[in-house]
């Protein structure tokens, strides 16, 4: 430990600082192209969740249970390795005509963080208390009136921590889209260590990346609570 | 669809996945995954106890490098804080650390941060005048916690504790990364000998994991259910 040499320049500049920013451009888009996809899914599935119909439920209680209780390694190696028996030819096709490593990383993350979303979705609607919903609706609202223009404004204010504290889990999750061989930041961190024996300064600087971003992220959030949530008497 | 299911690659193979190479060997499989979740489990619960009580702390120099230390893990995905174990332990340590040795310090280290959270939460959720009383009754600060506070807190915090362990399960297939032959790992291994079989074979792997947190979380919302009524 002590005879070890710090060679910070490796990864402040140069082909290894190449390396390293490349990965926080795959890991970012790997993100925010998972991001978007799940919180579309998570909604639709929180709205199943939601539903009176009997099959939706039962579909949207098993898909949640499901995906939340199994590791996401795990997923990541069903679609990488196992999707190919299970979709259909056109799909497979199409899957492989683009880089099929970040394709099966974006299914992968995608559905295991909408559970994770659809469950948040669930419990923002339900902590409106139902005297908002009956108010509305004995003023005249419709049920998709008074949810539009009464529950879904508030809720979505009280969704919006625990739903980046979710994004913010993705982006961290992302992290195992290396074990396939996507070639995001964790993953260059690694190539950096084994071409230069630099582990310490490639992890250095990928920690600091990955704390950067969820220092900044957690910090918006605290703020958002306390000048958004706070006056509405959220606690 | 060309090819099908078959199902007869997990029978063959059953063994390996619940114990590894064990008895020829050493252990693996999903006990390999049940002995690092337990041992992690118990000292994340102690690592937990301790920084959560010293992040409620009253003494500066001791509450905010804690609180730092905790976002700081909080912040980090948990895969780097294997990687720097990896890195870390070996050289703090002057020898090399058998790899599952360096799962558990990692894995501990990472939940004790998410468990002092809870202990945060449970500590702050008793009312004051229980601390207030206990301390009118003539009790040391820590006997007012050991004997007031925390037991009623700890109470509370028994569901999110079981939330965190089936975390914990989950969270044991990264060791798969350093190559530990837990069940993941193994069942990679099976994946590359026979090649054509992985939906069946991860598909029961993740049906097993499955099971297993299920069962807790189900626990953890029983117990939850519980707990607050007998409040």
């Amino acid at each position: 430990m002590f005879a070890y040499k710090f060679d910070w320049a490796i990864v402040t500049s140069g082909q290894y600082f190449e390396w390293l920013v490349s990965g926080v451009k795959i890991t970012l888009e790997l993100s925010v192209v998972s991001i978007a996809l799940s919180f579309a899914l998570g909604l639709f599935v929180a709205v199943m969740r939601m539903s009176n119909a009997r099959p939706l439920l039962w579909f949207s209680h098993a898909y949640l249970e499901f995906f939340r209780n199994t590791p996401l390694l795990i997923q990541i190696f069903f679609w990488y390795f196992g999707s190919y028996k299970i979709l259909p030819e056109v799909v497979n096709d199409w899957l492989n005509t683009m880089d099929f490593e970040f394709a099966a990383a974006v299914i992968a993350l995608t559905i295991y963080t909408s559970a994770f979303i659809a469950e948040d979705i669930r419990s923002g609607v339900r902590s409106i208390p139902k005297e908002q919903m009956e108010a509305a609706r004995s003023s005249g609202f419709s049920y998709l009136r008074s949810m539009q223009y009464v529950i879904l404004p508030q809720a979505v204010r009280i969704t919006i921590p625990p739903l980046i504290n979710q994004f913010l889990n993705l982006t961290k999750n992302s992290s195992l889209a290396m074990t396939i061989g996507v070639a995001e930041l964790t993953y260059q961190a690694r190539q950096v260590e084994s071409y230069t024996f630099k582990g310490f300064e490639a992890f250095t600087a990928a920690t600091l990346v990955y704390l950067g971003m969820s220092l900044i992220i957690t910090g918006l959030v605290t703020l958002y609570s306390k000048r958004v949530l706070s006056p509405m008497g959220v606690k | 669809m060309e090819n099908g299911f078959d199902f007869t690659v997990i029978w063959n193979n059953i063994a390996h996945f619940m114990v590894g190479r064990y008895p020829s060997g050493p252990i693996g499989g999903l006990l390999l995954t049940f002995y690092l979740a337990v041992v992690s489990c118990i000292l994340s619960f102690i690592g937990g106890l301790v920084l959560g009580l010293m992040c409620v702390s009253n003494v500066r120099i001791i509450k905010y490098p804690t609180l730092s230390l905790v976002n700081a893990v909080r912040g980090m995905p948990l895969l780097m804080v294997i990687f720097w174990m990896y890195f870390l332990l070996p050289a703090l340590m002057g020898r090399p650390v058998v790899e599952s040795w360096t799962v558990i310090a990692a894995l501990t280290l990472f939940t004790s941060a998410y468990m002092s959270q809870i202990v945060q939460a449970g500590i702050e959720g008793i009312p004051r005048g229980q601390t207030e009383a206990a301390l009118s009754t003539g009790l040391h600060p820590w006997h007012a916690m050991f004997y007031v506070i925390l037991p009623q807190g700890l109470r509370n915090m028994i569901p999110s504790f079981v939330n965190q362990f089936v975390s914990m399960i989950k969270d044991t297939s990264l060791a798969f990364i350093v190559g530990v032959s837990e069940l993941t790992h193994v069942a990679t291994q099976v994946n590359n000998r026979t090649m054509i079989y992985p939906t069946e074979i991860f598909f029961f792997i993740a049906v097993v994991y499955f099971i297993i947190c299920f069962a807790f979380t189900s626990l953890s919302r029983w117990l939850e259910k519980r707990l607050t009524w007998r409040k």
